[in-house]
């Protein structure tokens, strides 16, 4: 048994803004075994980025600001660490690759420059071998000419060329835990496979967890271990990847994976879409929020939101209709 | 397009050296921007071949999807066949009539038919304009209504028949999700009753439950006003869903034209075959014994493409003809309906 890397235990993120309290991320709990790929899965505004952005303490403040709960990340609690300390953390013990590869890199630096401050920051290496191992990482992404490209900018390779760099910034430090926010959600479909094939293999050679948030199962089916699946700030459903995607119990998860056209099935007359929109996250009621969506809610969806019940061991979902939803699925 | 068929003089318009009803025929287009040089004096010194030289039909009442990477031309086709940019060369016959580098004058009326939906929510909608007046703009554009009860009557009923409340009417872009304001442009595309749609990645911007509404909408909307759709997306399982048939893009030039089933059951093209395999499917077990074909390198510059097949770089199998080649591109049919690229069937 692989030992426990992250621990979020009832993580609770609020923005406090004119309109009411934004409860984006809201009682929270799971967690991250070492060298273990992990997908987090949901729409915009579910809270997905929040929570991992809470990890890394990165949450803009005010608005923002954790509420309550623990971060516990090699048995400390990095949520009570000082701001020099978390710096340590950053890059170091944990990265992060984000969505848009055209703005996370600073635009008047070279990929050297960038590639090598970190190294010598957190790994105390003088330019030249600074320099030897950045153009190494450049090379193991899979960036034809390498050390060469070091003195390019940005602006001079392609959006799926720009997230491999960033994949190698996020490595350089030998982190324990990468976090990759929508990595490939701005790449073409064919570079999406690349990168994240990319990705997974930097991942495993170095032994790194992996941390991925979507909004598309399809793309991370290949490569996550397992799934945790929010929905207006609570983690809804959770389990290994072969549960989450053959046996959903989640009525959201079960109409994600419906609404989304397969290549592996016929063509359909029309999509199962979910109705609706997903509910702003100001002032919930304590009902299940998806209720209102949800094509199999009973009255007690309404006036209670059910609790994160274990369905099998390890698979845990939060719905008074779990166990039946097969059943109530067919028809 | 050997099948010569008779044409009379009713459906002259209609039918056309396929033997089919096409409401739209492209041929040979070019779309080249010019790249100069210089400051005062601007030197024509290359052009950017974002179109270089595709052929191809849509029938009326189908969807046509036009399927590629960033960059490989499709949105530029969509603009070049709806006059938004001046085509560099061949002709964009709509309803009989060649409208290639017609002026804005001449196409106004003709914008009545062709519309395009874009593709994304928060850029294509004037955030100053209420939703009623940015749907009812082209009523009034086009002098579709007399009174203005009539004008609100129509305003209502689009914005019910996309699926929203009339009374939203009154209200401002950023009061709507993502999914609503595409509805909302979608509104203001299908206004005028058109009879052709451009629709470019009208779905990649939206969540993926949220995708499946507006796709469902728009095959009703298609059977409710008997539209033809030109379906641009990089996203293989929403063209194959809602297409008729499919056209391959890459670097300029179409690959690879065949209907839906066939296409995706039989695939000829190299670069076909490796853009299905990118395709992830929802299903760990399966993904985990999936063949992928990972194309190595990047897509080259359009200023500067491979002479002869443009995909001969980036191809898992070149054949020495292939590599060595100077042919221009062009597609030979291999099966009834299903073009391809002549290098490819060459390579075989």
């Amino acid at each position: 048994m692989a030992e426990r890397l992250l621990e979020v235990n009832d993580l609770a993120t609020y923005f406090f803004t004119a309109d009411g309290v934004v409860k984006a991320v809201d009682g929270v709990t799971y967690h991250i075994d070492e060298g273990e790929s992990v997908a987090i899965v949901g729409e915009s505004g579910c809270g997905k980025s929040v929570s991992a952005l809470s990890i890394m303490r990165l949450i803009a403040s005010p608005p923002g600001r954790i509420v309550h709960g623990e971060v516990i990340f090699e048995g400390t609690d990095i949520l009570k660490l000082s701001e020099a300390e978390m710096r340590d953390v950053r890059g170091n013990d944990i990265s992060m690759v984000f969505q848009e590869p055209m703005t996370s890199l600073n635009p008047v630096l070279t990929i050297g420059y960038q590639l090598t401050e970190a190294l010598k920051l957190h790994m105390d290496l003088n330019h030249k071998q600074a320099l030897e191992r950045a153009g190494n990482l450049l090379e193991q992404v899979g960036i034809p000419d390498a050390h060469r490209r070091l003195k390019d900018y940005p602006h001079q390779f392609s959006g799926g060329m720009r997230q491999r760099v960033m994949i190698a910034l996020a490595v350089s430090c030998n982190p324990r835990m990468i976090i990759a926010d929508e990595p490939t959600t701005a790449l073409d479909v064919t570079i999406q496979a690349q990168v994240l094939e990319v990705m997974r293999n930097m991942a495993k050679e170095y032994g790194t967890a992996l941390v991925m948030i979507t909004h598309n199962l399809g793309v991370v089916a290949r490569y996550a271990e397992r799934v945790i699946v929010m929905y207006a700030g609570k983690i809804i459903e959770s389990g290994s990847s072969e549960d989450v995607y053959n046996d959903p119990r989640h009525p959201y998860t079960l109409g994600l994976l419906r609404s989304v056209p397969r290549l592996d099935e016929a063509i359909p007359e029309k999509l199962e879409a979910i109705e609706g929109l997903p509910p702003l996250v100001i002032d919930l009621p304590d009902a299940c929020a998806f209720a209102p969506r949800c094509k199999f809610a009973i009255d007690k969806c309404n006036e209670k939101m059910p609790e994160l019940e274990e369905i099998s061991p390890g698979h845990m979902a939060r719905c008074y209709v779990a166990s039946e939803l097969h059943e109530l699925a067919k028809k | 397009m050997v099948q010569e068929t008779k044409t009379t003089e009713e459906t002259k318009e209609s039918k056309s050296s396929d033997g089919y009803d096409n409401i739209l025929e492209v041929n040979n287009l070019k779309q080249y921007f010019p790249i100069t040089s210089g400051i005062l004096l601007q030197r024509h010194v290359a052009d950017v071949k974002a179109v270089d030289d595709i052929s191809f039909t849509i029938r009326r009442g189908e969807t046509l999807g036009l399927v590629g990477e960033s960059g490989c031309g499709k949105s530029t086709t969509g603009r070049s066949i709806l006059q938004l940019n001046n085509p560099t060369a061949g002709e964009v016959i709509f309803n009989g009539e060649n409208i290639a580098n017609w002026n804005v004058n001449q196409m106004r009326p003709l914008r009545r038919q062709m519309q395009l939906i874009f593709q994304d929510p928060y850029s294509s909608l004037n955030p100053r304009m209420s939703a009623g007046s940015i749907i009812g703009e082209p009523l009034i554009v086009h002098g579709l209504t007399d009174s203005k009860n009539e004008y609100r009557e129509r305003i209502a009923h689009l914005l019910e028949n996309v699926g929203l409340n009339p009374f939203m009417a009154d209200r401002y872009p950023h009061e709507f999700s993502g999914g609503q304001r595409q509805r909302i442009g979608i509104a203001r595309a299908i206004a005028v009753n058109p009879s052709f749609i451009v629709c470019d990645e009208p779905v990649s911007a939206l969540d993926v439950s949220i995708q499946a509404q507006v796709i469902n909408l728009m095959e009703d909307l298609q059977e409710q006003y008997d539209l033809t759709y030109l379906f641009i997306a990089h996203d293989l399982s929403v063209v194959r869903h809602i297409s008729d048939r499919i056209a391959v893009m890459y670097l300029g030039h179409i690959v690879e034209i065949a209907d839906r089933v066939e296409l995706y059951e039989n695939p000829q093209h190299p670069y076909t075959k490796a853009l299905l395999s990118a395709i992830p499917i929802p299903d760990p077990v399966l993904e985990a014994t999936r063949d992928r074909i990972v194309l190595e390198g990047d897509v080259p510059s359009p200023s500067n493409p491979p002479v002869g097949c443009v995909f001969k770089t980036r191809c898992p199998e070149p054949s020495n003809q292939c590599t060595e080649g100077e042919d221009q591109m062009h597609l030979v049919e291999v099966k009834a309906d299903h073009w391809v690229d002549a290098c490819c069937v060459n390579c075989g």
